[in-house]
């Protein structure tokens, strides 16, 4: 996608109090050890070139783990620029619980799948869904909650999320 | 009957005292952020439109699009339920979770509509709400006050009590205070259920038919837990839920959130094809669960689909659930959903729900709360009449009622075409016109009448006109006959001609209002006639009375239009006449073709006024501001939806004068509501809200100015600051 896209992704995602970190596929693993919060654990990534085996990142959690956790690694398997959100697909890998239980879910996003809005989102959602007969998450900022009072960041789902942009 | 509004007025007088400051503050948030967030869409407009068609194309095509939607479930691994009725879709569910199972749910308004909790727990399940909101309301044991927000009548010091004596041995006497005390520890609280748990059920907001896909809307994460943690997954939703395909989702999700909480998207749009990829997960074995996975999806009828048959009911199955109409709603902010919703359902659209799933007794119990300031109508991401169908149902309830004992104290005075036991308020405001008549050809004694004490007495207890408000006062000389003794500006001497309408008001009470607006329309060249043209069916349409709404507006429809067919434009001064033109006739008149030509022939008078000044008439004639004076402006909740009073701001200003505008959505009033005994209180408390905007510091120096008589009898009522009507601040300084 056009460096327009992303810096406009970069933009929403700030507003939405989501911080991301923009890096070649060579400095991917300083930028993800700088992320991470351990105990870490995540999903295999999907990209040939990027890997979390020789990180502190655990791949093959077990439930223990999981709940431990205090990061959840996953891919994002395409993102919004407009509104600053990534879609995570459901994997035989845990992806979507991984992204989910830890307190600080880190998505890694390679730069090439920010789309430009929710209609050219629905454009590559169409097959995933209709095709493929997969499950996605579109996640716009940490989870959150006012059911108790004032705004909660951190109801159920991860409190803090962070993006890895990858230009690869 | 008079116990009947005692007990509705003692209600709602408990409900604006509880529940009400915290219904208002979140309502009211959740409002003010639609508004916002819909502005920032350029096509919002064209994304209704087309999620409006998408819905019609689906609810058109629902058999089809079901059974394409279970062969797609089947075929992914799933099973699809079709539940008659609650008791079909609760043995169902029921029969899926075993006596000692423990259940998650995510949050649903359809199961709320089953009761089907109840039914688990009778089977010896355990049944854990996991959405904050849905759990607060379950520890507490309350029903939903707002579909979207269901514990929105609740403070967070009062969840913190109640959270603090519940779960007392928990807290080792340090319970949780704060918003994020006690959301952390509901999340490790439900936290524990859900790891532990054998079922989970959610709802879901949209199916899709080609690939069986669920979407689920929410921000807290709670629902993906309960879809996805245990090995068994229900979900349970209504059959109106199916769109055709993925890609007919996309205006859906762009809106939704947006109208329900002013997000541009929801925290999660979970777009689950069950079963999932997800490997089960097993925390007490500690071991990676199987792929092994169970999904039903239940899908409801309970009176769905004979609404799909009923003309009148069914776009209330468009509907998305967002809740805007229950938070743009002024009386809605002021008591909640525990006053303003049935057994289920609250807000607007409640009346339609209601009626279609658990009859029209629960809906008779709020469906009054409405009082068609249509202002629901903007906020309704599918573009629902939401107004109209309660009007629908107040007719079938008034056709349904028995007859009251005190029916011959305005039967004889009544023409109108409703049946025996129509309640004697409705009866009286639905026959405004005979009363003022009657009033002004009895004036002055008709106003003494209206000052006894005895006679207020009467009308309080027999039929219920709150004594607290004052009566209109009865002109002896209405409009119309002014202006026919009256020589105007002659049509050989000009081009324009307009007829100005003599709306009920304008003609027996207001007719300095009317003059103004006469000699307004003439000083720019307008010759203006005031014909003879009765009711326009507005009164008796907001009662519910819709035969005698139909035979008014046809009357008047037929003198109008002749008017228009000789060349005259129809300048209109009440909001609510004007609304009924240009909307309420599309329904009411037999052709599409006379309401159309009367809906683009009539104009709000300012509205008239500000195209005369665009086409080259002279201001100057007009009463501009000396030294902008300043004013403060409420425009009438029905021109606001025609999006017409922006026009009486434009020509304020350009007459000099600095215009402040009230952002409240509705004055309270709203012609007959304030009225009414049993609605009195409520009715003062939306309009405190815009007395507040008001009395601000830079507002409380200002003229104010309204433009409706039910906004104007408010603000005088309540801020005693001498309130006019646009019309009569710039008309020119009476020549004769
Ligand atoms: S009627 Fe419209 S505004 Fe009200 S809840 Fe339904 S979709 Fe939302």
């Amino acid at each position: 996608m056009t460096t327009d896209a992303v810096s406009t992704f970069e933009d929403s995602l700030a507003a939405l109090e989501v911080d991301s970190v923009r890096t070649s596929a060579d400095g991917f693993e300083d930028a993800l050890s700088e992320t991470v919060v351990e105990p870490a654990v995540g999903a295999p990534l999907p990209f040939d070139d990027l890997t979390l085996d020789g990180t502190t990142v655990e791949t093959d959690p077990s439930p223990a783990d999981l709940d431990a956790a205090r990061t959840g690694v996953t891919a994002a398997r395409m993102a919004i620029a407009d509104t600053g959100s990534i879609a995570i697909r459901s994997t035989a890998a845990f992806d979507e619980p991984i992204s989910l239980f830890a307190e600080r879910h880190v998505a890694v996003l390679d730069a090439d799948d920010v789309v430009e809005d929710v209609a050219a989102a629905f454009d590559q959602l169409g097959p995933w869904l209709a095709d493929d007969r997969a499950s996605a998450i579109v996640a716009t900022g940490p989870s959150a909650t006012a059911d108790m009072g004032e705004l909660v960041l951190g109801a159920h789902g991860p409190r803090e999320v962070c993006v890895v942009i990858v230009d690869r | 009957m008079s116990a009947d509004r005692d007990a509705t007025a003692a209600h709602i007088r408990r409900l604006l005292r509880d529940e009400g400051p915290a219904v208002s503050e979140n309502a009211g948030g959740f409002n003010r952020k639609r508004r916002a967030a819909v502005a920032d869409l350029d096509d919002y407009d064209e994304l209704t439109r087309e999620a409006r068609a998408i819905k019609e194309d689906a609810i058109e095509r629902l058999p089809e699009l079901l059974s394409e939607l279970e062969a797609s479930v089947e075929a992914n691994g799933g099973t699809l339920y079709v539940a008659d009725d609650a008791a079909d879709a609760n043995a169902y569910v029921a029969d899926l979770v075993g006596a000692d199972d423990t259940v998650v749910k995510s949050k649903s308004m359809t199961t709320e509509e089953l009761d089907l909790n109840d039914a688990l727990e009778d089977v010896g399940a355990e049944v854990f709400e996991t959405d904050l909101g849905e759990f607060v309301i379950q520890v507490a044991d309350e029903s939903p006050s707002h579909i979207v927000g269901p514990a929105m009548h609740r403070s967070e010091e009062w969840i913190a009590d109640l959270f603090a004596e519940e779960f007392e041995d928990r807290f080792d006497g340090d319970p949780p205070r704060t918003a994020q005390e006690l959301t952390q520890f509901a999340r490790e609280y439900l936290g524990e259920q859900i790891r532990e748990a054998d079922v989970g059920i959610t709802g879901a907001n949209f199916l899709i038919a080609e690939s069986g896909t669920m979407a689920l809307v929410t921000n807290e994460g709670n629902a993906r837990k309960c879809a996805v943690t245990p090995d068994t997954h229900v979900a349970v939703t209504g059959v109106e839920k199916i769109l055709p395909t993925v890609s007919d989702l996309r205006p859906f999700a762009e809106l939704i959130a947006r109208s329900a909480t002013g997000q541009t998207l929801p925290g999660y749009l979970s777009l689950l094809t069950p079963p999932v990829e997800t490997p089960t997960i097993d925390f007490e074995g500690d071991a990676v669960g199987s792929d092994d996975r169970e999904f039903h999806l239940v899908l409801i009828d309970n009176g769905r689909l004979a609404m799909r048959e009923d003309d009148d009911l069914r776009e209330t199955l468009y509907c998305i659930r967002c809740g805007a109409c229950a938070n743009v709603c002024a009386n809605f902010q002021q008591v909640g959903g525990h006053a303003f919703g049935g057994e289920t359902y609250s807000g607007g659209i409640a009346t339609g729900w209601e009626t279609g799933v658990h009859g029209i007794d629960s809906a008779a119990e709020f469906n009054d709360l409405c009082t068609g300031c249509t202002r629901c109508i903007d906020a309704c991401p599918v573009n629902i009449d939401i107004p109209r169908i309660n009007t629908v149902v107040r007719d079938r309830i008034n056709r349904g009622a028995d007859p009251d004992g005190f029916d011959f104290l305005v039967e004889g005075l009544t023409p109108d075409n409703e049946p025996g036991g129509l309640p004697l308020d409705k009866r009286l405001f639905g026959n405004i016109e005979t009363l003022a008549r009657a009033g002004s050809a009895l004036a002055p004694v008709s106003n003494w009448l209206a000052d006894s004490r005895a006679v207020r007495f009467v009308l309080d207890r027999a039929v219920g006109i709150d004594r607290r408000r004052d009566l209109p006062t009865f002109q002896r000389r209405t409009l119309r006959a002014w202006a026919a003794d009256r020589e105007g500006l002659n049509s050989s001497e000009t081009d324009r001609e307009a007829v100005l309408y003599p709306d009920v008001y304008t003609n027996h009470v207001n007719v300095e209002r009317g003059k103004a607006a006469v000699r307004t329309l003439e000083a720019l060249g307008v010759a203006v006639t005031v014909p003879d043209v009765g009711e326009s069916g507005r009164a008796p349409l907001s009662q519910g009375m819709v035969e005698t709404a139909r035979s008014n507006a046809r009357s008047t429809a037929d003198v109008l239009l002749d008017h228009v067919d000789a060349g005259r434009d129809v300048v209109v001064i009440e909001p609510s006449d004007l609304a009924a033109f240009r909307r309420d006739y599309a329904d009411l008149l037999a052709t599409d073709e006379d309401a159309d030509r009367l809906a683009a022939n009539s104009y709000d008078v300012l509205e008239y006024v500000y195209g005369l000044l665009e086409n080259g008439a002279e201001s100057a004639v007009l009463s501009g501001a000396d030294d902008a004076d300043g004013i403060a402006y409420h425009g009438h909740c029905q021109a606001r939806t025609l999006g017409v009073d922006r026009y009486a701001t434009a020509v304020l200003e350009r007459l000099d004068y600095d215009v402040l505008t009230s952002t409240v959505e509705c004055c309270g009033m709203a012609g007959s509501f304030g009225y009414k005994s049993a609605y009195y209180e409520l009715s003062v408390a939306v309009g405190e809200d815009l007395v507040a905007e008001f009395t601000t510091d830079d507002a409380t120096g200002r003229t104010v100015v309204a433009s409706g008589t039910s906004c104007l009898d408010q603000l005088d009522e309540l801020l005693h600051r001498d309130p006019v009507h646009p019309i009569e601040l710039i008309a020119p300084t009476r020549a004769e």
